[in-house]
């Protein structure tokens, strides 16, 4: 069976997606069942994929290949290491969430709702598990298209604009990156990614084909200054969008990182690490600072989010500086502060954002002036709350720890200056989110609509315990995760110490005006002289 | 010269059935009764269908069959232009019959002019000679002239005819003066003495460039006309919006094949000497059509409007995949202008059996909430849309997808041409996703549930099917258009 794993992981919930759409509206609580019952079990086989998972191997695992496109040497190429496998296990739990979630807060078209969930979820597990450009471009792609829906259809007021300025914002960035992908083809005259890692690209490409993936990546993470679509879509999206967007979507972004721009590009990454390194520290100071002014709770976590993700960008590229200097088991240290800070991101994240949902679907209002005293009224939900406040700000214990000490840990070392602008994010992160705390939770009751509020119903007390649990046992226990990770970090790290334009000349692009008189002779197939 | 033979009438066997047939259905609607009519539809599909049998009867791939003194190619590009032209206007017969049902009076006239029309583009992708190409060009153009003016009580569509007809007319006078220009440096006609003759030329006598350029310069513009590639697109939105929606169905789908296979026939293979002078040219034509064509289409509120921007646009994509002067290119421009007129043909489909008498549902307003009203027609669309969009794994993407490899093979020069492609596809799905957001997120502006008949919905299903079957697995007809022009096959 795990010969076919991967694609089973991947097409079940596709499958079961049209089929739900099939059900019809009609027999809404049938498709709700069955859409549950197939999230639930493609979460059982991830569980099962780790389970199966070779700890201690760098390469990938579960590796299916078999040719797509033979005509382009596209092939249908999945598999599997460290890295992304926790990835392809957090989808999966989060959208068992998310549709748990959404069981009697979404009241019309239902079956396309979860539908397109699940649809959703198939592509997303897709791309982390796409060993091939080309089908890592499908489905990194293919995903706008539900997740539009999912902001169109249920969103709030502004959900049009905020749906089509989601949409174009990650074309943008994505369509450079497929003409990257279309020269390294052609460079290569395969898609496999394995074989670009090897690649020998000089200076002048490297250079070009870091910003084609930039672009895609930092729009998608997303990086100061291209975060602008983020708020607008999380304060827009329904509450389950929220989750999905914050808990998988953005990791797509610092994933692809990992997995073109670093171990493509080593020498453009290294050389332009400042910029990104630079542009994390304003997210996460900037629009950490933002951040505290915000009156919508939503825009505060997304905003929230965009300084979080500002930390996994810092620890990605940081571990240049400290590769460079020679020491690669703080860059270890750095990218996996990195990605710890994803997954965590991904719990906390989709709790806040699940907490608000719980609020909204009560009070119908996210203005934070609205709110006052609701621990009284609801003590369970308060608790959590304030656990997953805590857990946002980074208290020791919670998962939110984790990432963020190591990548400060790495950046002290990198450069004392570095960590303590760094560091200086936690104390920000810690205003915010406690101010925010303390103006819904606590306080005396500040109105009639608040007394009335009922505590959790068990669904919603379902959802938050779930994440509770995730974000306070690997809070305590990360050693499962890093242990995952290790090899696959390691050998990430030997792959961004390659310095793959020592090996070849200067490139072709270098010079434009000497080309083009090359390129019309070649092109002339009739023998055209000028 | 030699003396035509029945063996050599062999390659023109699709042709002389389609004469044949129209010729036929001619006699048929002239000479029977309102009741007997009701059979034209049956049997210009039948018509369709045998020209299709002949066509598959002897494909030639291999070595291109030049029969009537070189008069006529019979190719294997010929070849797949017709199947997908003839798989087209059956498209268009099946979503248009209950709007030519409604228009008693000329009913028979449409399936005739038709008929006709692809005759013309069926001689001119076989076309191995300037006159062949110049009859094949004018018999279809007079038949679409026709076709669009036929509902004559319309003032809009006899408008919409006449500025067709005046341009047509212009484009083919100019792109007649260029091919005098032609024979009048060569001597000849024949499409590959032409080609041999402007070679030795080229290489003996250097002044004769400029008379060359000149040729080439009428021809391209005469092209651009008839591919609706800017600057020469003006009578494209009008045609569009103005024709009945069953007629722009046909016009938006089926010509395009015609129009690329006539490319291919001139420029690689009669100018293919200059290929660098054509290069150029059609990059500028590329490069304003893909600008004109985005930014145009965001400003319409009619659908058909909209759907001949669009189409600019695509025509943009189209020049890409010509001038990269490659045979990868030519495969790509083969495919991607097969998946233009199969996902415009579902698109007019569409808005065919949405449209109600007296309610042509041509308004991008008309879709607001079509969603709610009838949520597997939206869905259709969306899959439609969503593919003009490129947005994998549709059909549209795997297109796209091939120009910009052809493109981008041509080197780091042409890397501004490649990143006006992208960035202009980009700003193109937005007007995509706004149809999208029509259907989908928008409330509707009537109750009214529009039903279209069986058949119709059926083959809708199986187009929208196919679009999405091609965008999971476009290897057969990528395959397809590679073994045409020899490339790609198999790893």
């Amino acid at each position: 069976m795990d010969s076919y794993l991967l694609s089973l992981v991947i097409w079940l919930p596709i499958l079961t997606g049209v089929a739900v759409l099939g059900i019809g509206e009609k027999r809404a609580p049938l498709a709700r069942w069955v859409a549950l019952f197939g999230s639930l079990v493609v979460l059982a086989l991830s569980v099962k994929m780790w389970a199966d998972f070779a700890p201690g191997i760098a390469g990938l695992q579960f590796v299916e290949n078999m040719p797509w496109m033979p005509a382009f040497s596209i092939n249908y190429r999945l598999g599997v290491d460290g890295i992304a496998l926790p990835l392809v296990l957090l989808t999966a739990l989060i959208t068992s969430v998310v549709l748990i979630a959404g069981w009697e807060v979404i009241e019309t078209k239902i079956c396309q709702y979860y539908a397109a969930f699940l649809v959703l979820e198939g592509l997303m597990i897709g791309v982390f598990c796409a060993s091939d450009a080309m089908l890592f471009y499908v489905f990194f792609e293919a995903m706008l298209i539900p997740m539009f829906i999912i902001i169109g259809v249920w969103g709030g007021p502004r959900r049009v604009y905020a749906s089509i300025k989601f949409f174009i914002y990650t074309f943008l960035g994505s369509i450079f990156m497929l003409i990257g992908l279309i020269y390294l083809y052609q460079k290569s005259g395969t898609f496999e990614l394995a074989a670009w890692h090897e690649l020998a690209l000089d200076r002048t490409e490297q250079f070009w084909l870091f910003w084609a993936f930039f672009l895609a990546f930092a729009v998608k993470i997303p990086m100061f200054p291209v975060h602008t679509w983020l708020p607008d879509a999380h304060v827009e999206a329904p509450t389950g969008g929220s989750m999905v967007l914050a808990a998988i979507m953005l990791k797509i972004g610092g994933y692809g990182f990992v997995r073109f721009s670093l171990p493509i590009t080593p020498d453009a990454s290294a050389e332009l690490a400042w910029i990104v390194i630079a542009l994390s520290l304003i997210a996460v100071i900037y629009i950490g600072l933002v951040a505290l002014v915000q009156e919508d709770m939503k825009k505060l976590v997304a905003y929230s989010s965009i300084s979080h993700m500002g930390f996994v960008t810092l620890g990605l590229f940081i571990a240049y500086m400290l590769a460079s200097d020679g020491r690669p088991d703080s860059a270890a240290l750095a990218l996996q502060g990195g990605l710890m800070q994803m997954l965590s991101h991904g719990f906390v994240s989709a709790a806040m954002f699940g907490a608000i949902g719980v609020l909204y679907d009560r009070m119908h209002t996210r203005q934070i002036k609205d709110y006052g005293g609701v621990l009284t009224t609801m003590p369970w939900f308060g608790g959590f709350a304030v656990f997953f406040g805590m857990a946002n700000c980074g208290l020791p214990g919670t998962s939110g720890f984790i990432g963020e000490f190591m990548v400060i840990l790495a950046a002290v070392q990198a450069n004392f200056w570095l960590g303590f602008a760094a560091a200086t994010a936690l104390i920000l992160g810690a205003a915010y989110t406690l101010w925010l705390i303390k103006r819904v939770f606590f306080g005396e009751v500040a109105n009639d609509n608040v007394k009335a509020l009922h505590d959790l119903t068990p669904r919603e007390w379902t959802v938050m315990a779930t994440l509770a649990a995730y974000t306070l046992f690997f809070g305590l226990y990360p050693k499962p995760l890093t242990d995952v990770m290790q090899p696959s970090v390691v050998k990430l790290i030997e792959q961004i110490q390659v310095k793959k334009a020592a090996e070849i000349p200067e490139s072709p692009l270098a010079d434009t005006a000497d080309v083009a008189a090359q390129a019309s002779g070649v092109d002339s197939s009739a023998g055209v002289a000028p | 010269m030699m003396m035509s033979s029945v063996a050599e009438l062999r390659p023109m066997l699709p042709e002389i059935v389609m004469l044949v047939a129209g010729l036929f259905l001619m006699m048929f609607d002239a000479f029977s009764t309102a009741k007997q009519r009701g059979w034209m539809h049956f049997l210009a599909t039948l018509s369709l269908l045998g020209t299709a049998f002949a066509v598959t009867l002897d494909m030639h791939f291999g070595a291109p069959d030049r029969s009537a003194s070189g008069l006529f190619v019979r190719d294997a590009l010929g070849d797949v232009l017709k199947l997908f032209m003839l798989f087209a206007t059956g498209l268009v017969f099946v979503y248009g019959r209950h709007y030519f049902d409604s228009k008693r009076q000329y009913f028979g006239n449409f399936y005739v002019l038709i008929l006709f029309a692809v005759l013309g583009m069926m001689v001119l992708v076989s076309a191995g000679n300037l006159v062949t190409i110049y009859m094949g060009l004018e018999l279809m153009a007079l038949a679409t002239y026709a076709i669009v003016a036929l509902d004559r009580d319309n003032g809009v569509a006899s408008e919409a005819a006449m500025k067709y007809f005046v341009l047509g007319a212009l484009a083919s006078g100019i792109l007649l003066y260029g091919m005098s220009l032609l024979f009048g440096l060569t001597g000849s006609l024949d499409l590959f003495e032409i080609n041999a003759k402007l070679l030795t030329l080229f290489n003996t006598d250097g002044g004769s460039l400029v008379l060359m350029s000149f040729a080439l310069a009428f021809i391209v513009i005469g092209l651009a006309f008839k591919f609706g590639a800017v600057p020469f697109h003006m009578w494209l939105p009008d045609v569009y919006e103005g024709a009945p929606t069953a007629m722009t169905a046909f016009i938006a789908s089926v010509p395009k094949l015609a129009a690329v296979g006539m490319a291919i026939r001139l420029l690689p293979e009669g100018l293919g000497t200059l290929t660098p002078r054509w290069q150029e040219m059609l990059a500028l034509l590329a490069m304003a059509s893909l600008i004109v064509g985005n930014l145009g289409a965001i400003a319409q509120y009619n659908l058909k409007r909209m759907l001949a921007y669009s189409t600019i646009s695509h025509v943009g994509f189209m020049l890409l995949a010509l001038l990269s002067a490659s045979a990868s290119g030519y495969s790509a421009l083969l495919f991607y202008v097969i998946v233009y007129s199969i996902s415009t043909a579902a698109a007019f489909g569409v808005m065919i059996s949405l449209s109600r008498e007296g309610l042509e549902f041509d308004r991008i307003d008309d879709f607001k909430g079509l969603n709610k009203r009838s949520p597997w027609m939206a869905f259709a669309m969306l899959i439609v849309m969503a593919s003009l969009a490129g947005i994998p794994p549709l059909i549209g993407f795997w297109a796209k997808l091939q120009v910009l490899m052809a493109v981008v093979a041509l080197g780091p020069a042409w890397k501004t041409l490649v990143l006006i492609a992208a960035l202009f596809a980009v700003i193109g799905s937005y007007y995509y996703l706004r149809m999208i957001k029509v259907m989908y997120f928008d409330e509707p502006e009537s109750d009214a549930t529009p039903s279209a008949a069986l058949d119709v919905r059926i083959i809708l299903a199986m187009n929208t099917l196919l679009m999405v079957a091609l965008g999971f697995y476009s290897q057969p007809l990528a395959q397809l258009c590679g073994r045409v022009f020899g490339v790609g096959g198999i790893d």
